[in-house]
């Protein structure tokens, strides 16, 4: 299994590290062709303009939208912010999105950098590929400025919610996005959700079926 | 389920989100979108960029709230604003504004010559220069959430970042090498924490994120400092005293993702316009250079 993690700006190292310790292939991507022969994406956190107009400067947009038509990509933070088909509070003049889920985000919308939050988050989506030597109960979650997600459409799975109702998790099909951090947290469950999403791609796409990533039971 | 803000987690946090990408200097609105267009990931809300400090003289002080919050009001990207060396109450002022970080700064006349601000009373993070590992890891310990090279602000000479980072890069790939008992003795000669000497050299890198900044005036410049291993770069005046800001901006942001592509350098270092004329740091009297401030 080989995973990409997009490597315009932000926190991509982390994502990198993580998914080694789980035994997968991990490279850096930066330009179209490093989207070839990946069975994976992870978008990072880091700043979604930034990364918007370097996708947009070097030919990124379309090769990105292809490969989440067809294989599982994961977005965290700024990552949520360019999957999502509409995004609320953008920059002056708006900004490039990939789309692909069907969910409004309303980035900072927890307000700024003194806002910025930690909190132990229910997730029980992750009992379903949860190992060994993973903590047990809620995700301690880190959020930095970050987005969440305020309309889902019907073919949106919510996977975790913050207790005033704010929708911080998601999965649509095989796309999955969350609004914090799981790269900086000390827990590698989301990581083992995501290859567990591409690894059952993998599995449907030898059967003949493609587009229909589902979990492991 | 309880929310838990202002830990140094959240705080390194943002500075990891910033990596890999450029914080530029602006000084009004008009700028900062100008920044935010061309892929800046954060900005540093200034009343002077550091040539006109340098050229101007007197003391340089905490912007004008009203220049800062006109900035924060023109961009959805992370804004920075700098304090004085040790001036605990504009830092308490930036923090009330909702700035999103604090570069205590040697570039803005030193407030006190003894003491750096104790950076653990914020919930605001805080970056902070060095010319070296030892003056990073005093200001890791003091609270600081990022650090950056010093460089010599506002000369667009790029000499004096290179010698920082290279002295705080050397020095930690040094103390790779070194038996427990010399990592003591080394922790008191550069004048650090033992703790933070030894969890510096388990990590083989500084325990937070370290940018460049001082000098820096191309995309070539913050190709080369990204390749002498830091995780991103400041360009003070380098930008808006050149004479395409908006072009010189983005192709910086280019070389700072691509910079290991000579190709893409090559493409995005065409036709940028006048470079900012710049000043060598050589030619420069001892009594004239920033970097000295701070300790």
């Amino acid at each position: 299994m080989k995973i990409g993690v997009l490597a315009l700006q932000g926190a991509f190292r982390e994502h990198i590290k993580k998914l080694r310790q789980l035994g997968v292939d991990a490279v850096e991507v930066r330009l179209p062709q490093d989207l070839d022969g990946l069975d994976g994406l992870i978008i990072p956190g880091g700043e979604s303009t930034t990364m918007g107009h370097l996708a947009a400067s070097f030919g990124l947009v379309e090769p990105l939208r292809r490969f989440r038509e067809e294989r599982p990509v994961w977005g965290t933070c700024a990552g949520l912010i360019l999957l999502a088909n509409r995004a609320r509070r953008q920059k002056e003049g708006g900004q490039p999105l990939l789309g692909g889920l069907d969910i409004v985000v309303d980035r900072n919308y927890f307000g700024r950098q003194v806002d910025s939050f930690e909190i132990d988050l229910p997730t029980p989506a992750l009992d379903a590929v949860a190992a060994p030597g993973d903590p047990d109960g809620p995700f301690h979650a880190i959020f930095i400025r970050a987005p969440a997600v305020t309309e889902v459409g019907p073919d949106v799975e919510v996977l975790a919610a913050l207790p005033d109702g704010a929708i911080v998790a998601v999965r649509q099909g095989h796309i999955l996005g969350t609004a914090f951090h799981p790269e900086l947290s000390d827990d590698l469950r989301f990581h083992r959700y995501f290859t567990a999403l591409v690894s059952g791609a993998l599995q449907d796409s030898h059967n003949g079926q493609r587009r229909t990533a589902r979990l492991p039971t | 389920m309880e929310r838990t803000t202002g830990t140094f987690t959240v705080k390194s946090g943002l500075a990891d989100m910033l990596k890999g990408g450029v914080i530029m200097d602006v000084t009004n609105a008009e700028q900062a979108r100008i920044a935010e267009e061309a892929g800046a990931c954060a900005v540093m809300a200034l009343e002077r960029v550091p040539a006109d400090i340098r050229s101007q003289g007197g003391v340089a002080r905490m912007s004008d709230p009203e220049k800062i919050l006109e900035i924060m009001d023109a961009v959805t990207i992370p804004v920075m604003a700098k304090v004085r060396i040790g001036h605990f109450v504009e830092a308490q002022i930036l923090e009330a504004l909702g700035v999103d970080f604090i570069d205590e700064s040697e570039v803005l006349t030193p407030a006190d010559e003894e003491h750096h601000i104790n950076k653990w009373d914020f919930k605001v993070p805080f970056v902070c220069g060095c010319r070296n590992l030892g003056e990073a890891l005093r200001r890791i310990a003091e609270g600081a959430a990022m650090i950056r090279t010093k460089g010599e602000a506002g000369t667009g000479d790029v000499v004096e970042a290179v010698r920082h980072a290279r002295s705080v890069l050397g020095d930690i790939r040094r103390l790779q090498t070194m038996a427990p008992e010399e990592m003591f003795a080394f922790a008191k000669e550069i004048g650090a924490p033992y703790e933070l000497v030894k969890m510096t050299a388990e990590m083989g890198r500084l325990p937070v994120v370290n940018f460049a900044a001082g000098g820096v005036a191309t995309p070539a410049d913050a190709a080369l400092m990204m390749q002498l291993g830091v995780d991103g770069v400041f360009v003070g005046s380098g930008i808006f005293k050149s004479g395409n800001p908006a072009r010189r901006a983005e192709a910086i942001v280019k070389a700072v993702t691509h910079y290991k592509d000579p190709h893409i350098l090559a493409e995005v270092s065409r036709n940028l316009g006048e470079p900012m004329v710049g000043r060598t740091v050589e030619s420069m009297p001892e009594a004239e250079r920033i970097a000295g401030r701070g300790w």
